[in-house]
């Protein structure tokens, strides 16, 4: 099925079958390989981007639900001229990563959380992200990280 | 994990779905959300020859007052419920059971109607809506039928939907103030609760709903009974388990399942009555 999905700004089409996942069709169709695939059953938020501007774990997502749609991966969160965005910069400050294969997930699902409560606390941010898992369990100074984010 | 091959059709209507639905036949399945079912999926739990997506009528996502009761279209979003202002006023047990199921990205995708229709004793909502009374509206190739919550549900992810049916509105009553509860048990964050309780109270009158103590959701009516004739909330509490019929997991035994119903219950009941 030939479908067209907008990942950060640049349109990708591609004929793909129906059962594509949108974190194949990233990776692979788009070529773009920040977005990680963990658990693949929905649970560890790896694959966590952006679909029409709010966070979404790609790999329970079909292709074809997205087409037509709008995707941001961790690939455009940067500035055009290398500036990261203030969580990619955050996560940087706070030392928010020890193996960093979640980071990415983390990231999206962070920007999104802040997006719909620019000013959450700290519980609403852990309780926020429970939907991404860090093995390395650091997750004290993802939360620090995030809530350097925050409108106090 | 990829899914089996599928025929993927879309439908721009909850009229266009039902006839492609009955054009398929019953190896067709109807894709929401996709939250449940993609998963199944992948697992080769689940392997429709065809997917009706039925994610783009957008004319099923919608909350409205509609007097004694709230209507929620079927493909209104986890958080499209969890933060309606209609809903959070006067079906807050809805609305609060709604932010618990799953994590915030899978509340972005997954739909009201998608959880329910899948049928799943483990999750939150199919108890939630029978504790509250809620009625099911459901769409088929000669109409619409109402379907009472506690007449959906039949067997473990089965329902009395038929193969050409569609779920299209959920009625749920106005609480009308009653006190609330929504009691959830689980080892880690975001899983499915190990037994769960949604519960409200209006001085006499009360409902307890189940999740995951039987192969449907369970309406703990010896609960409602006693607490209506008077009885203590601990007293109550520990008829909890009475309709139940729990099965033995990883994750509980039987008898601690049944221990649990009653503890949250109990929890429930006090929480509900503050």
């Amino acid at each position: 099925m030939e479908i067209s999905i907008t990942i950060n700004g640049q349109v990708v089409n591609a004929d793909v079958e129906p059962r594509t996942l949108l974190v194949q069709f990233i990776r692979d169709n788009a070529g773009l390989t920040g977005t990680n695939i963990g658990c693949d059953t929905s649970s560890c938020g790896a694959c966590s981007i952006h679909l029409d501007g709010e966070a979404a774990k790609s790999c329970t997502v079909l292709a074809v639900q997205a087409d037509g749609g709008s995707v941001t991966t961790i690939e455009g969160m940067a500035s055009a001229d290398g500036t990261l965005h203030p969580m990619q910069q955050a996560f940087m400050d706070n030392h928010g990563l020890q193996c960093g294969y979640c980071t990415p997930g983390m990231v999206m699902a962070a920007t999104s959380l802040l997006e719909e409560n620019p000013s959450a606390t700290e519980e609403e941010i852990r309780i926020g992200l429970e939907g991404n898992l860090c093995r390395c369990t650091g997750y004290h100074n993802i939360v620090q990280a995030v809530m350097s984010c925050t409108k106090s | 994990m990829i899914p089996a091959a599928f025929e993927y059709v879309r439908a721009g209507s909850a009229e266009e779905a039902i006839s492609l639905i009955a054009e398929h036949g019953d190896e067709a399945k109807f894709l929401a959300g996709g939250h449940s079912l993609v998963p199944l999926m992948k697992l080769r739990l689940a392997q429709p020859s065809v997917l009706i997506d039925i994610g783009r009528v957008s004319d099923l996502s919608y909350v409205k007052d509609a007097g004694d009761h709230i209507a929620v279209g079927a493909l209104t979003r986890h958080c499209d419920v969890e933060n309606s202002p209609i809903v959070m006023e006067h079906a807050p047990l809805l609305a609060h059971a709604t932010s618990h199921v799953g994590d915030p990205q899978v509340r972005h995708r997954g739909t009201i109607g998608g959880s329910l229709a899948h049928a799943d004793p483990a999750s939150d909502l199919p108890a939630t809506t029978l504790a509250l009374g809620a009625t099911y509206v459901v769409q088929g190739p000669n109409g619409t039928r109402e379907i009472p919550a506690g007449s959906f549900y039949e067997g473990y992810l089965t329902s009395v939907l038929a193969a050409d049916e569609m779920l299209t509105e959920i009625r749920v009553p106005k609480m009308n103030g009653a006190g609330w509860s929504f009691q959830k048990f689980n080892r880690r964050a975001q899983d499915w609760a190990i037994v769960g309780v949604a519960a409200w109270r209006n001085g006499s009158d009360a409902g307890v709903a189940l999740v995951n103590m039987a192969s449907v959701p369970v309406l703990a009516t010896s609960v409602g009974s006693a607490i209506a004739s008077g009885a203590s909330i601990e007293d109550a509490a520990e008829q909890a388990a009475a309709e139940a019929d729990p099965q033995a997991d990883l994750n509980a035994s039987v008898e601690y399942r049944q221990h649990l119903a009653c503890v949250l219950t109990r929890r429930a009941l006090e929480e509900a009555s503050a």
